[in-house]
Parts: structure tokens; C-alpha cells; sequence
């Protein structure tokens, strides 16, 4: 199969569900002709034309919340809003608009939004670069949250999202979007609440998202060679969470081991941690264990940012740890 | 200007009053436990819903504020459903999930009551880019009040309208006061209108108070954006004889002078005076329209009274339009 970049499968992505359906179009600094600050519209230009990639000016209020009344009115827009930490700009129309409209009006009104855009740390970007604010969207009844981690699943996630009916939130992390993977030449979608398991394991679950689950994997090679054998699940889709595939894989190992970028407090790890104390009490033989980034605003210099989001190190840590318990 | 024909006028003072009865309708039910939660009524404003909407098809969008009872109306959702909506009712427009701040019917081109200032500005904006690119001839108006012309939604919405040449019409409803915070402290300017010069737009300030006035700048805005020409902004000087809600005295920010002085330009017996005067109708006329209006709200009250109360089973339904 051939392999091609995340960022070009978000292209193709958009693009394909694009040709597919008249009502698709893109809202966006910079997704005009200049194909996208990350080069995520580069080439849709000559097909798509100024009425479906609108180039916005920096209004993410405005922008967002126009988006919505179009939603509302039958059109499926996608907001690029470039960096995530930039819709906390447009967060009342999300939260309070796009979220709660079809509940409100009794089912009347579908809102059939995309927001996505970038998050993570990785790249000395600093304080308003680097957030991974999704924790914070799952808490909003109305909105789903999709959070893919290779070329594959942002492709068949993303391309379900704009055919979804409902506001969908995509997080993708910045430090993924270079990295490669097959995606097929065949159209396909992914189904929302459908996690997988990326390594299989019989000691210890790590639970990991977004770009997490790269370095959960790296760890769990590390582990192999020291004899254990870790099991790696991506959720994929924080909204629905598939709560089975995640059970299944703690009662299997009786370990578990959260890995997510964003900050703990009522976050990923807190609900996974709940699930199994729920759901996996008495198949549990070590203290569930969560990593998350530390609580602070992503320090721009290389060594105070590293020094806040989860390493490597901290993972094989860990898992020794409830190994040993 | 010439006044437009007998119907049309009589159709005005019938919708000016069916928002006034019904609002001290609300009013009376309210005060005997028959609402929950908060009402914030339309009384002394009824020129504006009725002489914008006056001139909106059913297919056109209107997008609404927290005092919005009156939009809905005068844009054609049946007072049986608004009523029951306020009173939590199965039978109301939103099914009794939203109250008297969301009310939703958009079979009727309402997009929504806010309990948020300034978002019909923008999601009015949408609504009209939506009809833009869908290629339909729809209008939308954008209601709102003084205090949202000092959000960041009033600027960037007006500035996207305006360099997107959207069909909308942005309808000011300045009743001077923003819950008790005065007009002229909390707006540079102390005008709306003039703010429409920023953004490259017709901006019209007219007396509120003022069907007709009213009438003729929201036909003439709303023809412009029908063929094209793009969004208006119209600054409707009004005043809201009540209270910010139901339970607010409305004293405390403005005088008892003041009130009285604002309440001697009652937009509904200026207009009557005016229909009597000019020898447009007749006294009985007047009285059958005011019968017609006191039963119709009755029924809406009877029917909210007769309604089921929504199934708490029902509580956790509909969050998704594709559920999990």
C-alpha cells in the first residue's frame, strides 16, 4: 500500500468529501491560494476556487459563528482554526451555539460543523502554539471529539466527520504531520467510537493518544526487551469512547497506564482511571497510573518544554512500576 | 412618507398589539407560578418586531435575543407554541428543552431566541452566507440589543457581512439600557447607527416607537439585501417600559420621569391615534381587532395550561443529531 504523510491525508481528505458533496467548504486564514499555513489546501485552489476555500480575516469569533448559522441553514463548513489554542477566541460559539442548538431546539436544527486544527507541544512554539485543549470539549454535551494519531485514521476519521451530522471537533497533533503511514488509493471512512489496538500485549494496557501513542509504542519495544509486554490502545474518538475495547484490554492485562498530552486535572487519564475502577475493579492488580503533560503554559525554550510533556523515559518508568506491584 | 394600504396597516396594529397582550399575558402567568425561569418581555418595543418582520417571508431567517418573544411572533411561530415553550410544555417550539431564551422554529425562520448577547449578530451573518451560497433569495435580520453593539460579535459579524456582501439586515434594538448598564456610559460614539460608517454600510438610526418609520427603513434594507446590495444596519431607538425580566422593578438605573416621558410615545396608541385620525379605520374596527387578539392569546394560555409536561425519560434524548 502506498504511504503518504498525515498532512497530505487531511488534504485528501478535504478535497475528496469536497467533490463529494456541493455544501462542503472551508473557512481559514491562509487556505486560500495559499494552500493552508500547513500546506493542508496546497493544490485544492484550481478546483475549488474562492466560493468553498474562503480565506477569513484573523476574526475567529466571526468566522465560527458564521460558520454555525450556515450549519444551521444546510451548508457543512469546516473551520481550519490553524492552532487550537486560537478557537478559545470563538469558544462561545462552539460551546454554547454549536453544541448545545440541536439539543435546545428539541432536534430541529442539525449542526453539521467541523472545527479542526493543531495541538501539541514538540516545537518551542510557546504558550499559544501548543495547547491540546480537547479535555475541556469533552466535558460539552454536543460535540464529538476525534483525536487521530497516524496518515490512516486522520484520513477515514476526518472524511466521517464531515459527514456527520453533528458539531465534530479534530485535534490533530502537529508533531504528527509529517509522519507517514499507508493509507489506501480507495475511499473509506472510520467509524466514530471504534478505538484500536495498535500492539498487542498481555502485562500492562497503555491507554495513549494522538502523538502519545508513537512514543507508547517506542516505549512498549523498550519494555519487550526487558520482558514485558505491553498493549497499546488508541481511543481514536474521545466522543463516543469506546469503553469496551479499552475494558477488554485492562481485564486482559490487569495494568493500566494512561499516556495523553493535556493536563490531568478531570482530563483522559481521570476518565479512563474511573472506567476501570468502575467497570474493571477487581481485574486490576497495580494502581491505575496517569501521564499527562504538567500543569503549566508550554514554556517556549527546547529544555523547559521538554521538561513538561511525557517522555519516553517516564513511560518505561511507570510501567515498571506496576509491574512491580 | 405615503402610508402603505389599509391591510397592511391593519395588520401592523393587530401584531403590535397580539405582542403586547401576550407579553402581559406572560406577565400575569408568571406571577402566578405558572413559568419557570426567567422571562425578559417586549413591552414598548413592539414597533420593531412588527415593522421588520412585517416585510420577511416564511422562508426568510430571523436570528433573536434573550428578549425575543416578540421576534418570534411577528416572524409567524403560532403563540400557542411560544406560550407553551414558556411554560415547559411538550407542545412549545422547543419541545420545552429551551425556554423563553431558545426558542427554536425553524419551519418558520426562527433560528433561535439567545440567552447570550451577541451571537444572533453572527449566526444571523451565517444564516445569510448560507443563502448566499446556496443561491436562494433569503434574507435574514439579526436582532439584538444596545449592549451587544459593544461585543466583539457586533464588530467582526458587521465587518464579515459586510466584506462578504451578505443578505442580512442588523436590527439595533436600542432601549438605552443593557439590564441597567445606560447606553450613552457604555457606548463610544453614543450612537449605533454611525458605527455602520466603519464597516461600509448603510447605517439608519429611526425612531422605535414608530411602525411605520420602522416599516419603511426595514423594507428598503431589506429589499437591498434581497437583490444583492448587501447588509443595513438600523438602530431602532426604543425603550422597554418593564423591567430587564420579570421580577426586576426596572427603577434604581433610570428615573420614574424618564419612564413616564417614554411611556407617552406607547408605539401602540401613537399608531392608533394616528389609523383614527387619518380615518383609516374605525373605533369598531379597533375593538373587533383587540376581541380577536384578547381570544387568541387566551387559546395560547388555555393550550399551555391543557399541555403535557415534556417525559423525563426524554431528558437525555436528542443531544446528537447521529447519537453515539
Amino acid at each position: 500500500m502506498r504511504e503518504i504523510r498525515y498532512i497530505d491525508a487531511i488534504r485528501e481528505a478535504q478535497a475528496e468529501e469536497m467533490r463529494r458533496d456541493k455544501t462542503v467548504f472551508i473557512f481559514g486564514e491562509g487556505i486560500g491560494p495559499r494552500g493552508g499555513a500547513f500546506t493542508q489546501t496546497q493544490g485544492m485552489w484550481d478546483e475549488f476556487g474562492e466560493k468553498r476555500l474562503i480565506d477569513t480575516p484573523i476574526s475567529e469569533l466571526g468566522f465560527t459563528g458564521v460558520a454555525v448559522g450556515a450549519a444551521m441553514t444546510g451548508l457543512r463548513p469546516i473551520v481550519d482554526i490553524m492552532f487550537w489554542d486560537f478557537a478559545f477566541e470563538a469558544l462561545g460559539q462552539i460551546v454554547n451555539q454549536a453544541a448545545r442548538i440541536h439539543y435546545m431546539s428539541n432536534g430541529q436544527i442539525k449542526v453539521p460543523l467541523v472545527v479542526r486544527g493543531v495541538i501539541g507541544a514538540g516545537q518551542s512554539a510557546g504558550g499559544h502554539h501548543s495547547n491540546s485543549p480537547y479535555p475541556l470539549y469533552t466535558q460539552m454535551p454536543g460535540l464529538k471529539i476525534v483525536i487521530p494519531a497516524t496518515p490512516y485514521d486522520v484520513k477515514g476519521l476526518l472524511k466521517t466527520a464531515i459527514r456527520d451530522d453533528d458539531p465534530v471537533m479534530v485535534f490533530e497533533h502537529k508533531g504528527l504531520y509529517n509522519t507517514k503511514g499507508p493509507v489506501p488509493e480507495e475511499e473509506y471512512t472510520i467509524p466514530f467510537g471504534q478505538a484500536i489496538v495498535r500492539r498487542e500485549g498481555s502485562d500492562v494496557t497503555l491507554v495513549a493518544t494522538s502523538r502519545m501513542v508513537l512514543l507508547a509504542l517506542e516505549a512498549a519495544e523498550t519494555l519487550a526487551d526487558e520482558g514485558i509486554s505491553a498493549e497499546v490502545v488508541d481511543p481514536r474518538t474521545l466522543v463516543p469512547l469506546d469503553k469496551k475495547t479499552i475494558l477488554a484490554s485492562i481485564r486482559k492485562t490487569n495494568r493500566v497506564v494512561v499516556v495523553d498530552e493535556a493536563f490531568s486535572p478531570c482530563g483522559v487519564g481521570g476518565e479512563i482511571a474511573a472506567l476501570a475502577a468502575d467497570e474493571a475493579f477487581y481485574h486490576l492488580d497495580a494502581p491505575i497510573k496517569r501521564i499527562h503533560s504538567l500543569s503549566v503554559p508550554t514554556p517556549s525554550s527546547p529544555p523547559l518544554e521538554k521538561a513538561v510533556v511525557p517522555s519516553l523515559e517516564q513511560i518505561v518508568t511507570t510501567v515498571r512500576e506496576v509491574m512491580n506491584q | 412618507m405615503d402610508l402603505p394600504d389599509k391591510d397592511v396597516l391593519l395588520a401592523l396594529y393587530r401584531q403590535m398589539l397580539m405582542l403586547r397582550r401576550f407579553e402581559e399575558a406572560v406577565a400575569r402567568v408568571y406571577r402566578e407560578g405558572k413559568i419557570p425561569g426567567f422571562v425578559h418581555l417586549y413591552i414598548g418595543e413592539e414597533a420593531v418586531a412588527t415593522g421588520v418582520c412585517a416585510h420577511l417571508e416564511k422562508t426568510d431567517y430571523v436570528t433573536s435575543t434573550h428578549r425575543g418573544h416578540g421576534h418570534a411572533l411577528a416572524k409567524g411561530v403560532p403563540a400557542r407554541q411560544v406560550m407553551a415553550e414558556l411554560w415547559g410544555r411538550s407542545t412549545g417550539c422547543s419541545g420545552g428543552r429551551g425556554g423563553s431564551m431558545h426558542l427554536y422554529a425553524p419551519e418558520y425562520g426562527l433560528l433561535g431566541t439567545n440567552g447570550i448577547v451577541g451571537p444572533s449578530i453572527i449566526n444571523g451573518a451565517g444564516a445569510a452566507f448560507s443563502a448566499k451560497y446556496r443561491g436562494t433569495s433569503q434574507v435574514t435580520v439579526a436582532f439584538f440589543g444596545d449592549g451587544a453593539n459593544n461585543t466583539g460579535s457586533f464588530h467582526e459579524g458587521l465587518n464579515l457581512a459586510s466584506i462578504w456582501k451578505l443578505p442580512v439586515v442588523f436590527v439595533c434594538e436600542n432601549n438605552l439600557y443593557a439590564t441597567e448598564m445606560s447606553f450613552l456610559k457604555a457606548t463610544a460614539g453614543q450612537s449605533v447607527a454611525a458605527r455602520a460608517a466603519a464597516y461600509a454600510m448603510p447605517g439608519v438610526a429611526v425612531d422605535g416607537q414608530d411602525v411605520l418609520a420602522v416599516y419603511q427603513a426595514a423594507g428598503e434594507a431589506i429589499a437591498r439585501a434581497r437583490a444583492g446590495e448587501g447588509p443595513t444596519l438600523i438602530e431602532c431607538r426604543t425603550y422597554r417600559f418593564v423591567g430587564h425580566h420579570e421580577g426586576d422593578p426596572g427603577t434604581g438605573y433610570r428615573t420614574q420621569e424618564e419612564v413616564e416621558e417614554w411611556r407617552k410615545r406607547d408605539p401602540i396608541p401613537l399608531f392608533r391615534d394616528r389609523l383614527l385620525t387619518d380615518k383609516v379605520v374605525t373605533q369598531d374596527e379597533l375593538a373587533q381587532i383587540g376581541d380577536d387578539v384578547e381570544a387568541h392569546v387566551q387559546d395560547a394560555i388555555d393550550f399551555s395550561a391543557q399541555s403535557a409536561w415534556p417525559s423525563p425519560q426524554e431528558a437525555a434524548t436528542k443531544v446528537f443529531a447521529s447519537p453515539l
